[in-house]
């Protein structure tokens, strides 16, 4: 009898299980494009991921307000990840459920890299606004829209190099954090073809990343006249600070992790005075930036730009390959694919933005110094 | 009508087991001819990872009676070790050998692991135990994030500062990125084996738990004061307990990581909060029940999925169902229910524990 009721209550379970998934997968794709998006909405990367959200659905309003794609309106949804792998795996399952034809994500590398190993699967087209590592988009059906981080690494070095900025160079990085390490190794890569030496390079991690007199200190004692920081704003903030109040001023320099830094609350802006930055975005008077702070109540950060240029793109491009939406998704990837190569967008992170068939784009990045709390191109 | 004649023990094992095969090959059935959404597909091999975690943690926390906080680390050191072989001997092996020696390889590194740290450990009690346990947990995470290993014409390389220190040629590649960690591992793991793989994990704690050794360190967690005046060796049991509790973890972690293409040491998935969930899963199953660890495991990882549609209030009302179910799991009137249900025969057993 034990076993019975036991088995009973099991069975009772998955079936409850099965009508509560039920409910969401009924609908058949009709007369719309059913984009999905996926990035950490909650959790310590949650910052990004609702600027992509944010970013993503301004442009779907924009676009469906004038017409839409030939004439059919778009669906966006846009599911959490919380920056694991496998819950992006979930969420591009539930995705999948509810009838999504193409993908925009995921915002982060590390879960980018599991979702791609999916969407190669089922042939679904995807476009990732920031995952910026490498094999994020190793299969031929995922393109992306920011730089990579060997590409971000490359460029800082040969700027630095070839506007002979510095001799010495610091670099202090997260040893913890995909980005921050990949754009290190090819920054470190790079620079024995430079015309300046890395004199100090020293890590942190995500447990360590509130102290880093340590790792100033000895940039100082090296004499570095340039600190690279391939890291994160909240992080540059504090390193910002901490330089200040030992007395060390050297040059800063970093890459488009740095945008933000002028938004952090309770930083005192004028530390961030002189700091350059690679980037291929800053807010600043342009429509999007206006747009978006008038819907949010904020300035957009580059992961913003980066997903409502993802969402233009991809109409560029369905624009381009015809594609209708009863069309299968392997036939929309086909299409989309061919499509991406074509195609020339002008967007807020970069203008004639092009793809090649491996998914990166060409675009130019931009040196930015922040100059009377402003960013200002060099 | 065979099973009257069997003796208490054994017609649970047996009723355990056989639920669970029963279980599985409907899912499986329902998985090939039935409408299964994608989301459940995918989560198949998840909810077999975690139920092996849970229930081979049950094996240290309600049999062994240590709290350990710990478990996610030997996940991590079978995630790492199965993937780096795979990664390595891919192409060379055949798919299915592959993933078995990966499999054999995680549980015994895992084991050693457990083993290893295990010695020191488990001398200390309580809320010690567990505090150490944890710290070595942050250790293992921290050391793989910081470990590059790369194989090149001339062997492995191998450092712990960047990968450009690896000295590699131009063939070679890097397997550990330190915190990227391992990317590409081969897809492997489907629900079969992760059904197998459970099953067998049940068959093994259940068998051990109802062993002479099952019954010794279920003596030593009752009193070992009295254990050892019996003359039994506190220690081997001890970690005996401990070191087949991490192995089985280390299958899991093997399952985990070829699961998914990427495999990076985060605090979220090999770190605390991981140990935590575990641990979460063995008492809201009831500490000490195997069946009732399945059964909480099955629900709570299913819940915050299923719960998506609410958005951001997900999280809310998965800690609010926590603290229903532990209510409601802890209250003396729940307690006679499930008594006269006959479903939780193990609770009186366990009496003391609870009190």
């Amino acid at each position: 009898m034990k076993f019975k009721k036991a088995l009973s209550l099991v069975l009772v379970c998955t079936m409850a299980v099965a009508t509560l998934t039920a409910c969401g997968s009924k609908e058949e794709g009709g007369n719309t494009f059913k984009i999905g998006g996926i990035g950490p909405v909650t959790g310590g990367a949650a910052v990004y991921g609702i600027a992509v959200q944010r970013g993503a659905e301004l442009a779907v309003e924009e676009i469906n307000a004038a017409g839409g794609v030939n004439g059919v309106q778009i669906e966006f949804q846009f599911e959490d990840d919380e920056h694991d792998a496998e819950k992006a795996v979930n969420a591009y399952n539930t995705l999948k459920d509810w009838n999504m034809q193409m993908l925009m994500g995921t915002v982060t590398s590390t879960p980018c890299q599991a979702v791609a190993e999916k969407t190669k699967e089922d042939n679904m087209y995807m476009l990732t606004p920031s995952g910026s590592a490498v094999p994020c988009i190793q299969y031929d059906n995922a393109f992306r829209v920011c730089f990579s981080d060997p590409n971000q690494g490359i460029a800082s070095a040969q700027y630095i190099g070839g506007n002979g900025l510095a001799k010495k160079v610091a670099v202090i990085y997260n040893s913890s954090d995909v980005y921050s390490q990949g754009i290190y190794e090819k920054f470190a890569g790079e620079a024995a073809n430079q015309s300046f030496e890395i004199v100090a390079a020293e890590q942190f991690t995500a447990d360590s990343a509130t102290d880093f007199s340590v790792q100033l200190k000895k940039a100082q004692d090296a004499g570095a006249d340039l600190v690279f920081l391939p890291i994160y704003y909240q992080e540059a903030s504090l390193i910002l600070q901490q330089a200040d109040a030992m007395g060390f001023a050297p040059k800063f320099f970093g890459c488009d992790g740095l945008d933000g830094l002028l938004g952090v609350e309770n930083f005192d802006t004028s530390l961030a005075e002189g700091v350059m930055l690679l980037t291929p975005f800053v807010a600043g008077d342009d429509d999007f930036s206006k747009d978006f702070k008038a819907k949010f109540g904020e300035d957009p950060i580059q992961f913003a730009a980066d997903a409502y240029d993802a969402i233009y793109i991809m109409k560029a491009a369905m624009e381009k390959a015809g594609v209708k939406p009863d069309m299968s998704i392997s036939d929309m990837c086909e299409a989309m694919k061919k499509a991406m190569t074509e195609i020339t967008v002008d967007g807020t992170t970069g203008t004639g933005m092009t793809w090649s068939a491996d998914g990166e784009p060409s675009k130019e990045p931009k040196a930015m110094v922040i100059e009377n709390g402003q960013y200002v191109a060099m | 009508m065979k099973k009257l004649f069997l003796n208490k023990n054994t017609k649970d094992t047996t009723i355990t087991l056989t639920g669970v095969i029963f279980v599985c090959l409907i899912v499986q059935l329902w998985m090939s001819f039935g409408s299964m959404s994608s989301l459940l597909k995918g989560l198949m091999v998840p909810l077999c990872v975690y139920t092996i975690m849970a229930v081979s943690l049950n094996l240290t926390v309600g049999i062994l009676g240590e709290l350990s906080l710990g478990h996610a680390g030997f996940m991590c050191v079978g995630a790492f070790t199965g993937a780096f072989f795979s990664k390595c001997t891919d192409g060379v092996l055949p798919d299915g050998i592959r993933f078995l020696c990966a499999i054999l390889i995680g549980a015994v590194f895992a084991t050693l692991f457990g083993f290893i740290i295990g010695i020191p450990v488990l001398r200390l009690k309580g809320d010690y135990l567990a505090i150490v346990t944890l710290a070595f947990c942050e250790i293992i995470k921290n050391i793989v994030n910081a470990l590059y290993i790369g194989r090149d014409e001339n062997g492995f390389h191998f450092t712990m500062k960047d990968s450009l220190s690896l000295g590699l040629s131009e063939q070679g590649e890097v397997i550990i990125n330190g915190a990227q960690g391992i990317s590409g591992t081969p897809n492997d793991s489907s629900f079969v084996i992760g059904a197998v793989l459970l099953v067998i994990t049940l068959f093994i704690i259940l068998n051990l738990v109802n062993s002479r050794s099952g019954r010794a360190i279920m003596a030593i967690r009752d009193n070992s004061i009295a254990a050892e005046s019996v003359g039994l060796n506190l220690t081997k049991y001890k970690l005996m307990a401990f070191s087949i509790s991490a192995g089985l973890a280390g299958v899991a972690g093997v399952l985990y990581a070829h699961n998914l293409s990427t495999l990076t040491a985060l605090p979220k998935n090999f770190g605390y909060n991981m140990s935590i969930n575990i641990l979460v899963f063995v008492v809201l199953g009831g500490i000490g029940n195997i069946r009732g660890s399945i059964i909480a495991t099955i629900i709570l990882t299913l819940l915050p999925e299923l719960l998506r549609g609410l958005n951001d209030y997900r999280m809310l009302m998965y800690a609010v169902v926590l603290i229903a179910v532990m209510l409601f799991n802890y209250s003396e009137k729940a307690k006679d229910f499930k008594e006269k249900l006959g479903f939780m025969t193990r609770k009186k057993f366990h009496a003391k524990e609870d009190k």
